[in-house]
C-alpha cells in the first residue's frame, strides 16, 4: 500500500496546476459557468494535448497507460480550481465504462476519440436522485429489425447536453444491458436541467424508440459496480481538491481580516473550526490515496475502499465549503465572492451518486454488517 | 472484520518478527504492580541483549545506531502484540531521547545504558496543579546551594512515578525572568529524601498516575555528573525537545489491539445485542468504521512520509485529536446499540464491562497529553500559521504574575 506520491506524480500535479492557473482562473470560471455551453472547448483541447483525458486508457487505445493514482492527481487540481468541465463525465464515467465492458470494437472506436478529446461521452444510469439502479431502472431496450431501441428517461445525466455519445444502462428481456447512443439519434430528447452548482451541468435524456448499439458485456451489473466504485475514487479526488483550496483561501482570509482589533484567525472560535477542516482534509487525503492505490493495485479491496471514500469524504468536503462561507462572513455569501462555488461544488459532489445514507448503507454491506 | 495493513518483508523485519514471536510474554494487564514491573524489566533486558533496544539511539550509549525506517519496522511488527513495556515508556520515549540530544557525555554514560537495559525506570515531571495546559507557569522551584540545588514543589499527573528511579523535572530557577525564561530541567533521584509519591485515582477507578511532592530535595552538583539537563535557564527549550519526542513516540505507537471502543469491539457488541438488522444502526456502524479507518490510513500515510524524509511534526496533533474524538463517537454508537446493557450487567458479562470501562476511560484521551483545545491551537497556529491569541503575561517577570497559588502583582 502506497499512500505518498512519487516525484513523477508530483510533476504531473505541477503541470496541471500551471495549466489551470492559466486557463481556468477564477475569472475564467465565472465566464464559462455563465456561458450557454457551460464548459470551455479550448481547455478541453489543452487537457487532451497533455494526455490527461486518457490517463487510464491503455496505450493501444490512444491513452497514456497510467493509472487511477495519476487521474486522481488531475481531478484534485480540477476540484481546486472548481473548473467547469465534462472531464468527470467523459474521462471518468464513460471511459471507465468502456474499459469495464467487454466490447473490443466499441473500445477501439471510442476510446481513442475520448482520449484525444475529439468526442465527449457520458454515462446515463440514474433515474432520479437515488442511488444507481443495477437493473437499468424503468428504461427498457427492445430488439427490433436486428437493432436495439431504447425507451425511458435518464436523469440527471452529467454533461448530458454536450456529450456526443451516451452510454446507457437499460433493462432487456434477459437482464440489464449497456447501450451506446449517438447524441444525434432519432427519438432522443435532451433537456438542460437547472443546477445547484453552476460549475457542473446536467441534462434529462428522454428515449423514445431511440436506436442504440448494444455493448458486449459478460456481466453488466458487475461492470456498473466497477464504474460506480471508480467514480467514487475519482469524485473523492475532486472533493479533496475542493477542500484543500477552500481551506487555503479561508486561512489566508482569516490572517488578514481584522475585527475587534485582531485578525479573526487569532480567535479560537475561528481557529478551532479551521483546524477541524484541516484535520478532515488530512484524513480525506489519506482515504483518497488508499482508494486510488486500491483501484490500481488491489481490485478485490476496491469496493470497500470506494465505499469508505464516499462515506467519509462527502460530508467532510461539504463541511469545508460551509466553513469557507461562514468564516468569510458577509462577503462569504455574496455572488461576487468565490466561496459559494466551493460550497455548491461540495454539495453537488456529495449528492451526485445518491443520498449520504445510501453511501453508509453500501459501506455497511461491504463490511458484512 | 479485521483490517490488515500490508507490511512487506525484508531481513530486518523477519528478524524482528521472529524475536517478538519467541519473547513477548502474555499480556500483563491485571497482574500485581510488582509483577508488571518485573516482567517489563525482564523483557527490556532481553530486548537489549537481542539488539532491538534503542533502535535509533547512538551506539556509544548502548543504542543500535539505526534509522527511523528500522524503528518503524519494529513498531509495525510490535503492533501485533500488547508489549509489557508500559512502565518503561516514559524513559524510552521521552527522557532517554532528550538525554541523547542534550545530555553531557557523563550523563549519557551514567543513565542511558541502564535505561536501555530496563535496569532503571524514569518519569517526567512537568505538570502541576496550577500549570496544566500552561506548563510554563509552573511554580516548583530549585535554588542553588553550595553543593548543588534544593528542589521544592508539587507535581501532578505523573505517569509511572510509582516505580520510577529517576525523573526529569522542570523547576523555576529565576522568578525575576519572564515565565518561559527562568526555568531549568533537572534529573531528580526519585528515591532521595524529601520525595513523596502518592497515587491518584482517575474517574475509571484506575491509578495510572501520581502526585509527587518535593520537600527540600537535594540535587547534588558536586560530582562529575551535573543534575541539569541542557542549560540553566533553558528548561523550556529542553521541555520542547522532550515533547517533540513524545509526539514521535505517540505517533509511532498504534492503538492497542484490545480497544473496547474500537470498531471490532463495537460490532461484536452490536451482534450480541441483535442490533445489526436495523438500518439506522448499520449506518452508525459504517460511519464509526469510516472514521476509525480514515485515522488508520492517516497514520499509515504519515509513517510513509516519515520514511520518505518528511516527519509529521505538528501534524501528530491531528491524529491525537482525531483519536480522542473517535472515542466520543464510539460512545454515542455504543449507547444506541446497547442502551441500558452498558449501564448494568451480569457480573460474568465481560463485553459490557469492557465497554463500560471504555466509556469511563475515554475523557482522559481528550485531556491527557494536551487537551483537544490545545491540539486545535497547535494545528491552527503551527500548521495553518494563524496568529496566536494576544498573550497578556508574556513580557512580565514571573514573580509578578497571577499563577497557581501565587497572587501576582497585577
Amino acid at each position: 500500500m502506497k499512500l505518498v506520491l512519487d516525484a513523477e506524480q508530483e510533476d504531473l500535479r505541477s503541470a496541471v496546476r500551471r495549466l489551470l492557473a492559466d486557463r481556468s482562473s477564477p475569472a475564467t470560471v465565472r465566464e464559462v459557468m455563465a456561458s450557454e455551453r457551460g464548459d470551455d472547448p479550448g481547455l478541453w483541447k489543452s487537457l487532451a494535448d497533455l494526455g490527461l483525458l486518457g490517463l487510464v486508457v491503455p496505450e493501444d487505445f490512444g491513452g497514456a497507460g497510467a493509472g487511477h493514482v495519476e487521474r486522481a492527481v488531475v481531478l484534485e487540481e480540477l476540484g481546486r480550481a472548481v473548473t467547469p468541465t465534462p472531464f468527470f463525465a467523459s474521462a471518468v464515467l464513460a471511459t471507465d465504462a468502456l474499459l469495464a465492458l467487454d466490447d473490443d470494437a466499441a473500445r477501439a472506436e471510442l476510446l481513442p476519440a475520448l482520449a484525444g478529446g475529439e468526442k465527449v461521452a457520458t454515462v446515463a444510469v440514474a433515474e432520479g436522485g437515488g442511488p444507481w439502479d443495477r437493473t437499468g431502472g424503468a428504461t427498457t431496450a427492445t430488439e427490433r429489425d436486428g437493432g436495439w431501441r431504447l425507451d425511458g428517461t435518464k436523469t440527471p445525466v452529467l454533461a448530458g447536453m454536450v456529450a456526443d455519445v451516451v452510454l446507457v444502462l437499460a433493462g432487456t428481456p434477459d437482464g440489464p444491458g449497456w447501450f451506446a447512443v449517438d447524441a444525434a439519434a432519432d427519438g432522443l430528447t435532451r433537456t438542460a436541467l437547472t443546477g445547484l452548482d453552476p460549475t457542473r451541468r446536467f441534462a434529462r435524456l428522454a428515449f423514445a424508440a431511440t436506436p442504440a448499439r448494444r455493448l458486449v458485456s459478460a456481466d453488466p451489473g458487475a461492470a456498473l459496480d466497477l464504474v460506480a466504485d471508480l467514480a467514487a475514487v475519482a469524485l473523492a479526488a475532486e472533493q479533496v481538491g475542493v477542500m484543500q483550496r477552500a481551506l487555503e483561501l479561508t486561512v489566508d482570509y482569516a490572517k488578514v481580516r481584522v475585527q475587534f482589533g485582531r485578525p479573526i484567525g487569532s480567535y479560537q472560535a475561528v481557529k478551532h473550526g479551521l483546524a477541524d477542516v484541516y484535520s478532515a482534509w488530512e484524513h480525506s487525503l489519506s482515504v483518497l490515496r488508499h482508494a486510488a492505490w486500491t483501484a490500481d493495485h488491489d481490485r478485490a479491496g476496491l469496493p470497500l475502499a470506494a465505499a469508505l471514500a464516499r462515506t467519509y469524504i462527502g460530508p467532510a468536503c461539504f463541511e469545508a465549503g460551509n466553513a469557507m462561507v461562514q468564516y468569510h462572513g458577509g462577503i462569504g455569501y455574496t455572488w461576487e465572492h468565490d466561496a459559494h462555488l466551493y460550497y455548491k461544488r461540495a454539495k453537488s459532489a456529495q449528492l451526485l451518486f445518491g443520498p449520504p445514507s445510501a453511501h453508509r448503507a453500501r459501506l455497511a454491506d461491504r463490511l458484512g454488517i | 472484520m479485521t483490517v490488515v495493513d500490508e507490511k512487506g518483508s525484508g531481513e530486518y523485519r523477519s528478524r524482528v518478527r521472529e524475536w517478538l514471536g519467541a519473547h513477548v510474554p502474555p499480556p500483563t494487564a491485571g497482574l500485581p504492580p510488582a509483577e508488571v514491573l518485573r516482567i517489563a524489566k525482564e523483557y527490556q533486558a532481553a530486548l537489549f541483549e537481542a539488539g532491538f533496544a534503542g533502535i535509533t539511539w547512538p551506539k556509544e550509549v548502548g543504542g543500535q545506531g539505526l534509522g527511523p525506517a528500522e524503528q518503524q519496522v519494529f513498531s509495525e511488527e510490535a503492533a501485533d502484540y500488547d508489549l509489557p513495556t508500559y512502565p518503561l515508556t516514559i524513559g524510552m520515549g521521552m527522557c532517554g531521547p532528550t538525554l541523547v540530544d542534550l545530555g553531557t557525555p557523563e550523563q549519557k554514560q551514567r543513565y542511558l545504558p541502564k535505561l536501555l537495559r530496563g535496569d532503571e525506570v524514569w518519569c517526567q515531571l512537568f505538570s502541576e496543579p496550577g500549570a496544566g495546559s500552561d506548563v510554563a507557569s509552573l511554580q516548583s522551584r530549585a535554588e542553588r546551594t553550595d553543593d548543588g540545588w534544593v528542589l521544592n514543589g508539587q507535581k501532578v499527573w505523573t505517569t509511572n512515578a510509582q516505580w520510577a528511579d529517576f525523573g526529569a523535572v522542570l523547576a523555576r530557577t529565576d522568578p525575576d525572568q519572564v515565565k518561559h525564561a527562568g526555568i531549568t530541567m533537572f534529573i531528580v533521584d526519585m528515591h532521595a529524601p524529601g520525595v513523596t509519591v502518592r497515587p491518584l485515582r482517575d474517574m475509571s477507578g484506575k491509578s495510572p498516575f501520581n502526585e509527587v511532592y518535593f520537600d527540600d530535595v537535594h540535587l547534588p552538583a558536586d560530582g562529575a555528573i551535573s543534575p541539569v539537563i541542557g542549560e540553566v535557564g533553558r528548561g523550556w527549550q529542553a521541555a520542547v525537545t522532550m515533547l517533540g519526542h513524545e509526539r514521535v513516540s505517540i505517533g509511532a505507537s498504534r492503538p492497542s489491539r484490545s480497544n473496547s471502543l474500537g470498531f471490532d469491539a463495537v460490532l461484536a457488541l452490536a451482534r450480541r445485542e441483535g442490533a445489526t438488522a436495523d438500518p439506522a444502526n448499520r449506518e452508525r456502524l459504517a460511519e464509526l468504521y469510516a472514521h476509525e479507518r480514515a485515522l488508520q490510513l492517516l497514520n499509515a500515510r504519515m509513517r510513509q512520509e516519515t520514511q520518505a524524509g518528511r516527519p509529521p511534526g505538528a501534524r501528530g496533533s491531528v491524529a491525537k485529536l482525531a483519536g480522542a474524538l473517535q472515542l466520543r463517537r464510539a460512545i454515542a454508537v455504543v449507547g444506541e446499540l446497547a442502551g441500558a446493557d452498558v449501564v448494568a450487567w451480569d457480573p460474568d458479562d465481560a463485553l459490557s464491562a469492557d465497554v463500560a470501562q471504555g466509556i469511563n476511560s475515554a475523557p482522559a484521551s481528550s485531556i491527557a497529553g494536551g487537551t483537544n483545545e490545545v491540539q486545535h491551537n497547535i494545528i491552527g497556529e503551527r500548521i495553518l500559521g494563524l496568529p496566536k491569541e494576544p498573550q497578556v503575561d508574556r513580557d512580565i517577570p514571573f514573580r509578578q504574575l497571577k499563577v497557581g497559588t501565587q497572587g501576582g502583582a497585577r
